[in-house]
Parts: structure tokens; C-alpha cells; sequence
């Protein structure tokens, strides 16, 4: 049985078309995998209940700044962050799987199948954010609408930037199990020096000067930018101008994406 | 031969993994006119797959040249793959997906339809293709079913017509029909010498199955990275 070739291809677009169908299928797993679900919820809430509970005589000092709110900032920024960044350890899984010899034979650009997947996980991350937002009056906090407006292009920021890290810390590395491990290496500082739970204020000058290295410090400082705009506690929340987080922010994601989508090809032929 | 029949052109080629003493590949050299059909015989090793992946632009060659439809896989990679479908030894499904989500995937990243978020929503002469394809391999009632809950056979049908689903104009498959029975696997090489017939479709496989070598125009026998032998089936 032979079929006549119906096919005209759609030279405009493809592109377009491609990224969207790898980013669509970072979101199906990702809603197809109930304790992911689970846990990416539960994670970002029991740290702010928790922490944000046992960080309250720290912040004390700062009268009127809640603690839990405070945390519930940091800790979504955080969360978009890493969800985003933790994401990209699929593209080693397609790698352990064979997938992705299937995408890169295809003749489609490198960068339109990463950026595909940045895409994919940062949606991904969004839709953790949002989730953790739903529940957020739960645990006190209660953004008012113009907040809601303001945190959308930021919780962007935090996700892309978060992919992007873990684009080219992640992406050249021979396993997900190393992944797994140099990914944990590579947060946990972040979450203490970047100011997710509490202010950076008192921090010694070598850790000050470390601090300054984390990316999650501009995203999580940019989000208490866009949270605290306009209330009486931004300048206690807030230690940098969010014009400087968002540019940093923006060079970061640029330079990563450049350099993790080339080292990534490469080591997919140079196997 | 002229270079406009020759489909595929291997030269010295070789390769040395990174981190290996010794070359898997020590100036391998063929060529298959537009058309024609290349079986790689030899033991496990040999370096057939890595020839595979080499054409299929995956791999890069340590020296030497390769050449697909006049496009060098080195420097022409984005050319050469607009010409390609392959098919691995290693099974290269999302069996996270359903098999005509996988299929669909394939399809878009060909540049054949544009994305849709669903089946239904995509268009008609995909629709119609993808049914059309999945009738002819037998896997019809499995077509929207998890690909992790086919069988081993199952699966490889899906690559199959994956691969040919864009209708390339040269094929490169790597032990295509392993795990299949003799029933589709009469099939698919019936299909496939049909459509080298009306298309000129070229085509360079490896297989461990004696039977498949008739396929072929040429057989090449690698032994050690070199070629041992070359051979009418």
C-alpha cells in the first residue's frame, strides 16, 4: 500500500511550531505525574508555613514586616526558580532514554529545541506558582489583584531565569543521578544566601560579596520589588533597585542561554 | 558515478570515541546511488551503527568525509537532516506519550503541519495520514494508547512508520526490524521496496538477519572498523 505524499511543508512557522510541541510536552508529563504534582505544592508550602513561623523573631526586629508574607515571597521566587532549573534534567533524561536523537535529527535549529524546552519547564514552573498562590490566603497571605498583575511578568522572569540556569550548569553532565546531586550542590546556597527566608542584612562582607553571585538573590529581591511596591515595607524587604535585578536577571538569561544550548549540542555529537 | 546520483558518499571515515584508545572506524569508504540500498553486516562492534550515526549527522567523524545528498554532514548538518529518516537500534519513543503523540511530534518538528494542542485539532491530512500509517503497520487500535503500555513489537511499528511517515528521501535504519514478526516485517520491507521503486528513495540499513541482505543492492561486511568485504546479496 503506497500513500501519495499530501504533505506540503510549512516553511513559515516551523519553527514556532516546534518549540511549542516541545514545550507542550514538558507540560503534559508534567500534569500526567501525580507526585510531581503533589509534591511541588506541598514543598513550597510547608517551607513557608514552617520556616516562615521560625524566622518570626528574626523579623521582628523589622515592625509590621510579616514573617510568613516575607518567606511567601522569597519562597515563590525560589520555587519558579528551581522547578524551572530542575526541569531541565529531563533534557539528560531524553538523552539516557535515546529521545532526544529523535529531535536532534530532525532539521530543526538546536536553539529552537532548547528554547522549546525552556519554555516547557517554565510553563511548568508557572503552574506550580500559580498553585502555591491559590492556597497562599490559607496560610494568611493575601495579594490584592493589582499584586497579581504585578507578579506575572516577574514569576516569568524567575521561571526563564531558572531554566536557563539549569541549562548550562546542568546540561553537560553525563547522568541524571549527577544531575540530581550537582543540582542540590548548586541550590542550597542559593537558599541561604539569597535571601528567600530572611533579609540579607548583617551578613559578613565575604558572604555579602557570595550573595551577590546567586542568581535567585535578583529573582527572589525582584519579586518582593513587585509584591512590596507601594507599601510601607519595601525598603525593609527590598535591597536592591529592581531595575538592576530585572537587568541582571536578563544578561543572566541571555549569556545561559547562549552558552547551555551550544554546550548541549555539542555533547550531543561529540558522544 | 556522477555526483547527482550518488545519494550517499563515504570516505575514509573515522572514528575514535572520546576517551578510547583505538579507532571504532579505520577508513571505512562506500557509495549508494540515489535509489539504491546498502546493507552493513558484521559482528558487534564492527562500527556499523556508528557509520549510522555519523550519516545521521548525531555523531561527529574524528577524519575522512560523508557526504548525503551532496550535503556534508559535517558543515551542511541542518541540509542533510531535511533529507533524512532514521530509525535507531535503541528505541527513541516518549513513552510518556501515545504513540500518534509521538507521531505528531515528529510531524510538526518536520516542519509537515503546524503545532495544535490536539489530535482533533490538527489538520485533516494529518489526521488522515497518521490513520492511513497506522492501519498499514497494524498498530490502529493502539494509535492513541501510552506508548509505555505497547509491547516491545509494538513500539518498533511506531518507529517504523515514524520514520517514513515525512516520506524522506533516504533512510538510514538500524536493525529496523528487530523484535518483529515475520508478518510485518514481510510488510514493511514490501513497503519500503515499493517507495525506493516510485520515489527513489535510498536507503542504508544494518541488520543481523540473513534474509534482509536481499533488500539490498550491496552488502558491505565490517570487520575491525574497515570493510571486510563488498558483495552482491
Amino acid at each position: 500500500m503506497i500513500i501519495d505524499r499530501t504533505v506540503t511543508r510549512a516553511a513559515s512557522g516551523s519553527e514556532l511550531s516546534a518549540l511549542l510541541i516541545v514545550a507542550q510536552r514538558d507540560v503534559s508529563k508534567f500534569l500526567h505525574d501525580r507526585a510531581r504534582l503533589v509534591v511541588s505544592l506541598a514543598f513550597p508550602l510547608i517551607v513557608i508555613a514552617g520556616l516562615g513561623g521560625v524566622l518570626g523573631p528574626v523579623l521582628a526586629r523589622v515592625p509590621g514586616l510579616d514573617a510568613t508574607t516575607f518567606a511567601f515571597t522569597g519562597v515563590l521566587a525560589a520555587t519558579l526558580f528551581q522547578s524551572a532549573a530542575m526541569g531541565i534534567i529531563s533534557l539528560i533524561e531524553d538523552r539516557e532514554t535515546d529521545f532526544s536523537r529523535e529531535m536532534f535529527v530532525s532539521p530543526v535549529r538546536r536553539i529552537t529545541i532548547v528554547a522549546g524546552k525552556l519554555a516547557g519547564e517554565s510553563i511548568v514552573a508557572l503552574c506550580q506558582g500559580a498553585a502555591v498562590l491559590i492556597v497562599a490566603p490559607l496560610l494568611g497571605v493575601r495579594p490584592t489583584f493589582a499584586q497579581l498583575v504585578v507578579l506575572l511578568p516577574t514569576a516569568i522572569a524567575c521561571s526563564v531565569s531558572g531554566a536557563a540556569f539549569g541549562l548550562v550548569t546542568l546540561v553537560s553532565l553525563p547522568s541524571r543521578r549527577t544531575a540530581q546531586h550537582v543540582f542540590s550542590f548548586l541550590i542550597l546556597p542559593q537558599f541561604a544566601l539569597s535571601g528567600v527566608l530572611a533579609p540579607l542584612h548583617g551578613l559578613s562582607p565575604v558572604l555579602n560579596a557570595i550573595s551577590y553571585l546567586m542568581p535567585l538573590r535578583y529573582a527572589a529581591d525582584l519579586m518582593r520589588a513587585a509584591f512590596y511596591a507601594g507599601t510601607p515595607h519595601y525598603a525593609a524587604s527590598v535591597s536592591e533597585n529592581p531595575v538592576v535585578d530585572a537587568l541582571v536577571l536578563s544578561v543572566f538569561t541571555c549569556l545561559c542561554l547562549v552558552v547551555g544550548s551550544r554546550v548541549f549540542a555539542r555533547s550531543e555529537r561529540t558522544r | 558515478m556522477p555526483d547527482r546520483y550518488r545519494a550517499i558518499e563515504v570516505r575514509d571515515l573515522v572514528k575514535r570515541y572520546r576517551g578510547a584508545r583505538h579507532d571504532v572506524l579505520r577508513g571505512v569508504s562506500f557509495e549508494v546511488a540515489e535509489g539504491g540500498s546498502l546493507c552493513l553486516v558484521g559482528p558487534n562492534g564492527a562500527g556499523k551503527s556508528t557509520v549510522l550515526s555519523i550519516l545521521a549527522t548525531t555523531m561527529t567523524l574524528t577524519d575522512g568525509s560523508a557526504r548525503v545528498m551532496g550535503h556534508d554532514v559535517l558543515t551542511d548538518h541542518a541540509l542533510v537532516r531535511r533529507e533524512l529518516g532514521v530509525v535507531f537500534q535503541q528505541p527513541s519513543l516518549d513513552l510518556n506519550l501515545s504513540a500518534e503523540a509521538n507521531l505528531r511530534m515528529h510531524a510538526i518538528l518536520y516542519g509537515m503541519f503546524p503545532w495544535r494542542p490536539t489530535y482533533r485539532l490538527m489538520a485533516a491530512a494529518y489526521r488522515h495520514r497518521a490513520e492511513a500509517f497506522a492501519e498499514m503497520f497494524g498498530v490502529a487500535d493502539e494509535l492513541h494508547l501510552p506508548t509505555r503500555a505497547l509491547s516491545g513489537g509494538m513500539r518498533r511499528r511506531v518507529e517504523l512508520f515514524r520514520a517514513l511517515f515525512h516520506d524522506p528521501r533516504v533512510l538510514i535504519l538500524d536493525e529496523p526490524t528487530a523484535g518483529l514478526d515475520t508478518e510485518i516485517r514481510d510488510t514493511f520491507w514490501a513497503y519500503l521496496d515499493q517507495r525506493r521503486r516510485a520515489r527513489c528513495m535510498t536507503i542504508v540499513f544494518t541488520t543481523h538477519l540473513h534474509q534482509e541482505d536481499a533488500h539490498a543492492d550491496t552488502v558491505c561486511a565490517l570487520s575491525e572498523g574497515r570493510i571486510a568485504a563488498s558483495m552482491l546479496p
